[in-house]
């Protein structure tokens, strides 16, 4: 078991580091179900979501899971700052840093400021990326994985032979590309369903099969994963209208009823229903949106404990040394 | 150097004597949960079960109890795997609860467990079973029943290889 020192995208993983993070996310979650719900790993550690862009779920997930770990958190909401970027994270880093952070969970709409922040040694702990730009959100993956391999799969076990569809706006999406390359790492078969003009141009070098219209292959899959589109990072169009959208790639009551029987639907969230999805297929018995939410909290708690609480400078054997 | 402190038919004869004096000592199963601590300490108490159920003619309940997030050395040692925690339904509060660990040395794993079990609920009675005293206590905590007593220089190191980790019950001490 390889952890890395910081998550920055699912590019950090391996595939049993990435099992590693999802085994003992499911035993948080059995924990969790015996009661087990307060644990004392990181108490006295400070936790600090730094968020430079909007987020409801992510902000409040991390939250819970580092205080059901008993760590501190600290909310810096740094939307609104006018300083150049560059200069702004680096003068909130050291200011973290003398405040004694353990560990920095940093939304960003920069892609690569997570990056840059775990590089530039600001911050002695830690980073981990809770979204940056278009380019990752490893724990949404992760989660995402979780929730799938709850459904398919097993402890122990990736997600081999999984066929997913991730469906409408890839191309600002930083979930379809955590999701893209760690779903493939565990052993899925990705299939992305877009209008062209939704679609990054670098698709060509990505494990990905494409199709353009989602009434051909909806019976093939075992997880449809609508995504939202996000008219904030768009600043053309990039089809006619939402209601067109909705009409060639919207999951709804039809497309659902043509899914296999034991297929279900994951959506990251925020949901716009009545365009990528209408409300009777978010609400429908296959829906596992919830669940993703519940087990968002235990493959975080997984992250914030595989991440903080062991030291990553000593030997990778120096567990097998020990004794009871 | 490695010398054999319990064979496997010692071990068998360990645990049926164990299994007699929890018996004894609680007078009978019935309020009895076993909870070994991961990983050996759960094939033991499996065995204790398997034989506390046979004298009695009647199930004795078990689960496991995993204390990795209590641990006080986490940070002295490299990330580490969770081992499951499973606590049967009927749950742990009013019950005679027996820990079950192999070895038994600094006392900080079976701290460890009470705090764990301490979040879980409020047993009447927390006990201990060990196969193993090595002795050289950090912390004032006793076992309730021991396999074997084995002094130790705290430079050997004594290891329990049980089935199915291992191909052979055995008990050696190394070093």
């Amino acid at each position: 078991m390889k952890i890395p020192r910081h998550l920055l995208s699912v590019d950090d993983l391996t595939r049993d580091s990435a099992i590693a993070i999802l085994d003992t996310a499911a035993q948080l979650s059995q924990l969790s179900e015996g009661k087990m719900k307060k644990l004392p790993t990181l108490r006295g550690r400070a936790v600090v979501n730094l968020f430079y862009e909007d987020s409801t779920r992510t902000r409040i997930s991390f939250e819970t899971a580092a205080k059901r770990l008993s760590a501190d958190v600290i909310n810096f909401n740094a939307k609104g700052s006018s300083v150049s970027k560059g200069e702004s994270l680096k003068d909130t880093a050291l200011t973290l840093q003398a405040m004694g952070a353990d560990a920095v969970i940093i939304r960003h709409p920069s892609s690569g400021a997570p990056q840059r922040l775990a590089d530039s040694g600001w911050i002695k702990g830690p980073v981990i990326n809770a979204g940056d730009g278009t380019r990752q959100h490893p724990t949404q993956a992760l989660l995402d994985a979780f929730t799938m391999r709850n459904r398919f799969g097993e402890l122990g076990g990736g997600l081999d032979g999984l066929r997913l569809a991730i469906v409408g706006d890839i191309l600002h999406s930083r979930v379809a590309r955590s999701n893209i390359f760690l779903a493939s790492m565990l052993g899925a078969k990705v299939t992305l369903i877009a209008p062209p003009t939704l679609l990054p141009v670098e698709i060509g070098e990505w494990p990905v099969e494409v199709s353009y219209r989602i009434d051909e292959r909806i019976e093939e899959f075992d997880v449809v994963m609508p995504l939202r589109i996000q008219r904030e990072r768009m600043n053309q169009g990039f089809f006619p209208t939402e209601r067109e959208f909705s009409r060639h790639f919207g999951l709804n009551i039809d497309r659902v009823a043509k899914m296999k029987p034991e297929a279900v639907i994951l959506h990251p969230g925020p949901m716009n229903r009545g365009v990528e999805i209408d409300a009777s297929s978010a609400d429908s018995a296959r829906s596992l949106i919830v669940d993703q939410v519940a087990n968002g909290v235990f493959v975080r708690m997984a992250v914030l404990y595989l991440l903080m609480a062991g030291s990553h400078e000593l030997p990778e054997n120096a567990l097998d040394q020990e004794r009871a | 150097m490695t010398r054999i402190v319990l064979s496997r038919e010692d071990i068998s004869r360990a645990i049926r004597r164990i299994s007699h004096e929890i018996l004894e000592r609680n007078k009978g199963a019935e309020n009895l949960l076993l909870l070994g601590i991961p990983t050996r300490g759960v094939t033991l108490a499996q065995r204790l079960q398997r034989d506390i159920s046979e004298i009695e003619g009647r199930p004795v309940e078990m689960g496991s109890i995993d204390i990795t997030l209590h641990r006080d050395d986490l940070r002295l040692r490299p990330p580490r795997p969770l081992s499951p925690t499973q606590i049967p339904v009927s749950g742990v509060e009013g019950r005679d609860v027996v820990l079950v660990d192999d070895v038994f040395f600094s006392g900080r794993t079976i701290r460890a467990a009470l705090d764990a079990l301490g979040e879980i609920g409020r047993p009447a009675t927390v006990q201990l079973a060990v196969l193993v005293d090595r002795g050289h206590r950090e912390l004032p905590i006793r076992a309730d029943y021991v396999g074997k007593n084995i002094p130790t220089a705290r430079s050997e190191s004594v290891r329990v290889r049980l089935m199915p980790f291992e191909e052979i019950d055995e008990v050696v001490i190394e070093g």
